[in-house]
């Protein structure tokens, strides 16, 4: 009897739904190659990238990347230079790996802090509605109806070019998506029968919006945040392109792509090889949002 | 029974902008509650009833202010609630609760029973903070519900148990008034007697009082002391249970007691069909709200609004009804100013035409 009553409280014994959920979550991830391929790239590239940010010095297995060398300069790719060498003889293999914490802290950075501004304004407009809504959309309006670089060039002229202004200017640019599609999920959720009992409980507003609204938008959040990342990283390297962004010797993505414009024609790969990691770094980050978008709700496929 | 008032509503009336253009101006209001009073006596069970639209969600969720009402007092034992600063009405809000009709909806799927129950009692500090956790054990128990179930979610329960879990998220904060918006109507039958007796034992042993919404008139019959009709945002008929069911005198809730299926086949008592579908509450008729409808309808229903009032002289206790003409009618003085069954197009509640489906379906 003790240990029939004993299994039947092991059988009712709660799974859950968070657990459970996420591990359906990883079941459905796993089925999708795509976002598979762009969560091991990352995770790799997130990798490199820690050695880069560890040495401040550009050394790195014993090869300085900032070191110039003309007699070596504008090489092809090569056993000593696996990517070849730019206009002033540095190792583009070397400062691409540099450069790579650079590139994805620029736009972990600038879309951690666009959420961080962005979401409690879409809650607050979405939550309280009225005039508080109107006036935080319609700045949110003004704000997308520039295009994204052009935003970011503006902000950059006016702060001056350094990492940190570009990450702002690009966090200011990411506001109004953030804030739309918060406010959209929390219209949707405050009209939920359970946060009108809450409410009819006397809870305070701080409660409901954490304890109630806030985790049940999170999927939302977090597909964007993901995509936004890969946006933030184009925009990046656009600014360093147009020498706005990050300044030289830096080893950013989009500077080694100025740097190289003259020499187009005689050593492609300068270009080339850059260009190339923010085509594979993007595409990773999209593919794996994708992918986390359709594991998170397999309903909104769009 | 104490006759003592819990609440009183007089002139409730609660408008929905309508925005538009480019401006987001209000072009125009959904008036859903328009002008309604009534009370709820201690210890009571007052239901209101009326089709899907005619505001009787709209009028509980304005006594609880989860929707701000446009005009009107409500009175709580003497307390005036609109009038309640904002901390001062979350004090308020322990004595009265809600509990809905979706119980898929209505609890938070990321929280345990526990957690549910304990957040009530926190909310309103109820008990002291260690016997809580037992309290909202002595609670499930009451609302019948195994005390191991206490730590699971709401997805592992069925309809019938969530309710249950909705109703005990209300009692866990004492109160007196429980408003039970369409408590029942997302249940199953059986389940349905079930949550409704347990209802009443609840109103037996902690003596709560019961603000009832529903559209199943057969439910309202069983649990209620009055009944409320509602119709398009006005109350039409207001009285004793037992005098509206044996007695109606609108022809609406006439209309409504007509559909009332009867469990006898060889009682083939009238149904009476109403005509068309209810007028948008944005622009509502003149006159009697009604009138589009009715087939007693005078010029003087177009043009005068009926008050509510004591008509039938010959009953004591409470029946009020809204309609120039009840006592005529009635009286057989006042007939029909168009016959129903003689109406061409018989019109279902969907407003389908009846007759051309069975001809349609003749044909085939």
């Amino acid at each position: 009897m003790a240990v029939a009553s004993k299994e039947r409280v092991r059988d009712t014994k709660p799974v859950n739904p968070r657990i459970k959920s996420f591990k359906e979550f990883f079941k459905r991830l796993r089925k999708n190659k795509s976002a598979l391929i762009g969560f091991y790239v990352l995770a790799f590239l997130l990798l490199v990238s820690i050695f880069g940010a560890i040495d401040a010095n550009y050394n790195l297995l014993g090869v300085n990347s900032n070191a110039t060398s003309l007699t070596e300069k504008l090489e092809g790719p090569s056993a000593a230079h696996w990517f070849g060498t730019d206009h002033l003889g540095r190792d583009i293999f070397f400062r691409i790996l540099h450069g790579m914490y650079i590139t994805l802290g620029v736009g972990f950075a600038a879309t951690f802090m666009g959420a961080i501004v962005g979401v409690p304004l879409g809650i607050i407009a979405g939550y309280y509605g009225g005039w508080l809504d109107t006036i935080i959309m319609r700045v949110m309006d003004v704000l997308l109806a520039f295009p994204g670089i052009l935003l970011a060039l503006a902000i950059v002229s006016v702060l001056g070019g350094s990492t940190i202004n570009v990450t702002i200017a690009i966090a200011i640019g990411s506001l109004p998506q953030f804030a739309r599609i918060v406010r959209g999920s929390t219209l949707t959720t405050k009209k939920l029968e359970y946060v009108d009992a809450i409410r009819a409980l006397g809870a305070r507003d701080g409660k409901i919006i954490f304890q109630h609204i806030l985790p049940n938008i999170m999927s939302p959040i977090i597909v964007n945040t993901t995509l936004f990342i890969a946006s933030a990283i184009l925009s990046a390297a656009g600014l360093s392109f147009l020498g706005l962004g990050v300044q030289p010797p830096t080893p950013e993505w989009g500077a080694m792509l100025n740097d190289g414009r003259n020499y187009m024609y005689q050593a492609g790969h300068i270009t080339f090889f850059p260009g190339m990691m923010i085509v594979i770094v993007v595409l990773a980050f999209n593919l794996f949002g994708d992918g986390l978008r359709d594991a998170i709700d397999p309903k909104q496929k769009n | 029974m104490t006759k003592n008032t819990l609440l009183e509503v007089e002139g409730l009336k609660q408008y929905f902008p309508i925005k538009g253009g480019f401006l987001g101006r209000t072009v125009n209001h959904v008036k859903a509650v328009d002008d309604i009073s009534f009370h709820i006596n201690e210890g009571e069970t007052v239901s209101v009833v009326g089709e899907s639209g005619c505001g009787k969600s709209t009028t509980g969720r304005a006594i609880l202010r989860l929707d701000e009402p446009t005009e009107g007092k409500v009175t709580f034992q003497g307390t005036d609630v609109l009038a309640l600063s904002k901390s001062e009405m979350r004090k308020m809000r322990s004595d009265m609760q809600i509990i809905f009709q979706d119980p898929y909806a209505s609890l938070n799927p990321r929280k345990t029973v526990k957690m549910t129950l304990i957040e009530a009692m926190t909310i309103q500090n109820i008990g002291e903070p260690k016997e809580r956790e037992q309290r909202a054990l002595e609670i499930m128990e009451t609302v019948g519900l195994q005390k191991h179930q206490i730590d699971r979610f709401p997805h592992e329960f069925s309809g019938g148990q969530r309710q249950r879990i909705g109703i005990a998220r209300a009692l866990a904060v004492n109160p007196k008034l429980i408003i039970a918006d369409e408590a029942v109507s997302a249940l199953d039958v059986s389940i349905q007697a079930q949550v409704l007796n347990l209802l009443q034992r609840l109103q037996r042993e902690m003596g709560l009082t019961y603000l009832f919404i529903a559209h199943d008139l057969g439910v309202v019959r069983h649990i209620s002391d009055r009944i409320i009709v509602m119709y398009l945002g006005k109350i039409v008929e207001m009285g004793d249970t037992k005098s509206i069911f044996d007695n109606p005198q609108h022809p609406y809730t006439k209309a409504l007691l007509s559909a009332i299926p009867v469990p006898d086949p060889k009682n083939k008592s009238e149904r009476i069909f109403l005509r068309g579908d209810v007028p948008s509450p944005i622009d509502p008729p003149s006159g009697c709200r009604f009138h589009t409808r009715c087939p007693f309808a005078t010029d003087k229903c177009r043009t005068e609004i009926p008050v509510l009032e004591h008509k039938d002289e010959t009953y004591a206790g409470q029946h009020d009804v809204a309609c120039h003409y009840a006592i005529d009618i009635q009286e057989g003085r006042h007939k029909p100013t168009h016959e129903m069954k003689n109406v061409r197009k018989v019109l279902d509640e969907e407003g389908q035409d009846i007759a051309e489906t069975k001809e349609e379906l003749n044909q085939r």
